[in-house]
């Protein structure tokens, strides 16, 4: 077997497109399994009443965030080092994605924060880091696009993913590294101060967001290669067929 | 070298030297990026005094007091070791709660009371249910731990 058979962007298109259906049909099952957790089962929360329930859309996705970030940067180190072509159109494919976890994190941390801070943003450490990582994924795509060469593009933008990458400890570390609003980790590798259905719910969701993640990736990667290899006799001849 | 290790070592090298770098400024700028200053150093005085900052801790049990003809409340904060009397008028956020932390804007008049233009709810990490909590508290287990929200609050670095 070949390892690398799928590595070439005509073989993998075709592998994405038929993956894709599965990851999103696996998104929406856990979606309504852990929106019934979360919604109907989880018991109410001593502290906050019925609004901590944003957490089963806010930490999934402030969670996706960085991990997209991460494996992002992956991508664009991969796609410096070897200069595979894959790599760089999967790094472009995740970063809208990315971006769009980031501003769910950001928005219902928003509506979050006003019942129960008191306010929907402050500066602080946690809060300006995460805004700090949607600047980068909308700076990772402007970059991307600035160029008339596509591969340069790549290039640049895979510079500037890779030096975002600092920030990423930042913002997980920042709740006990400095003085904070926002609340430390309710999850950590040591374990949980949660409550274990609130905790399965969030995790359910967690799971979907990130099956949502893969399949919303395969589908966008599809359009990145065809764009990308239009002029090759694969791509024209899909068109005839 | 082939020119692909040499890549993979600049970029690893990069990285290397821009989490050092990051590090160091990070530190170099440790006690700016505190949103908030604890009880104990404002006792100390180590907190601007000419211009306004947040203190943060837990709301003093038994130190509230609400005005009862405008929505002026007093009330102290505490981190266990000192307590800053803070007085706000404005509406407090829902989970403003004596023994709960919080986080007030503002500075220090000349009578040592700190005079707050923001009061915010600072809750912790813990998620229960009421029952849980209710049966916590019977052990003798408050919710309120001494550290609140799991950065502490006693101890300023």
């Amino acid at each position: 077997m070949n390892w690398f058979y799928f590595s070439s962007p005509s073989t993998f298109y075709g592998l994405a497109g038929r993956l894709a259906p599965w990851f999103f049909v696996a998104a929406a099952l856990l979606a309504a399994w852990g929106l019934y957790l979360g919604l109907l089962v989880a018991p109410t929360d001593a502290q906050q009443g019925e609004v901590y329930r944003v957490i089963f859309i806010h930490v999934p996705t402030a969670w996706m965030s960085m991990f997209l970030y991460f494996v992002m940067a992956c991508y664009c180190g991969l796609s410096l080092v070897f200069n595979t072509r894959l790599s760089a159109m999967m790094a472009r494919a995740i970063a809208p994605t990315g971006a769009l976890m980031t501003f769910l994190a950001l928005w219902t941390g928003a509506f979050w924060g006003r019942p129960t801070w008191g306010t929907y943003w402050v500066w602080d450490a946690r809060l300006t880091s995460e805004l700090v990582l949607l600047f980068l994924y909308f700076g990772y795509m402007a970059l991307a696009n600035a160029f008339e060469d596509p591969r340069r593009g790549d290039r640049a933008a895979a510079l500037l993913a890779l030096i975002g990458v600092v920030n990423l400890p930042i913002i997980y570390f920042s709740v006990q590294w400095w003085n904070t609003l926002h609340q430390g980790s309710s999850v950590s590798f040591k374990g949980t101060s949660m409550h274990v259905t609130m905790l399965t719910g969030m995790l359910v969701m967690s799971a979907s967001a990130w099956m949502y993640a893969i399949g919303a990736t395969l589908v966008r990667v599809r359009s990145v290669i065809l764009e990308r290899e239009r002029r090759t006799a694969w791509v024209r001849s899909l068109g005839a067929a | 070298m082939k020119p692909r290790t040499k890549r993979a070592v600049a970029i690893v090298g990069g990285l290397a030297a821009l989490g050092v770098a990051a590090a160091l400024v990070l530190n170099a700028f440790q006690s700016n990026l505190v949103f908030f200053f604890t009880p104990t150093q404002v006792a100390k005085k180590e907190v601007p005094l000419d211009r306004n900052f947040r203190v943060g801790g837990l709301v003093e049990g038994g130190t509230v007091v609400r005005h009862k003809d405008a929505l002026n409340v007093s009330f102290k904060i505490t981190d266990g070791a000192e307590s800053v009397p803070v007085t706000y008028t404005g509406i407090l956020p829902d989970l403003f709660k004596e023994g709960k932390g919080v986080v007030a804007e503002g500075r220090v008049g000349t009578d040592g009371v700190f005079k707050a233009s923001q009061v915010l709810a600072k809750h912790d990490e813990n998620y229960m249910p009421p029952e849980a909590a209710e049966a916590l508290k019977q052990a003798g287990h408050p919710m309120a731990k001494e550290n609140f929200a799991g950065q502490g609050g006693g101890n300023p670095r």
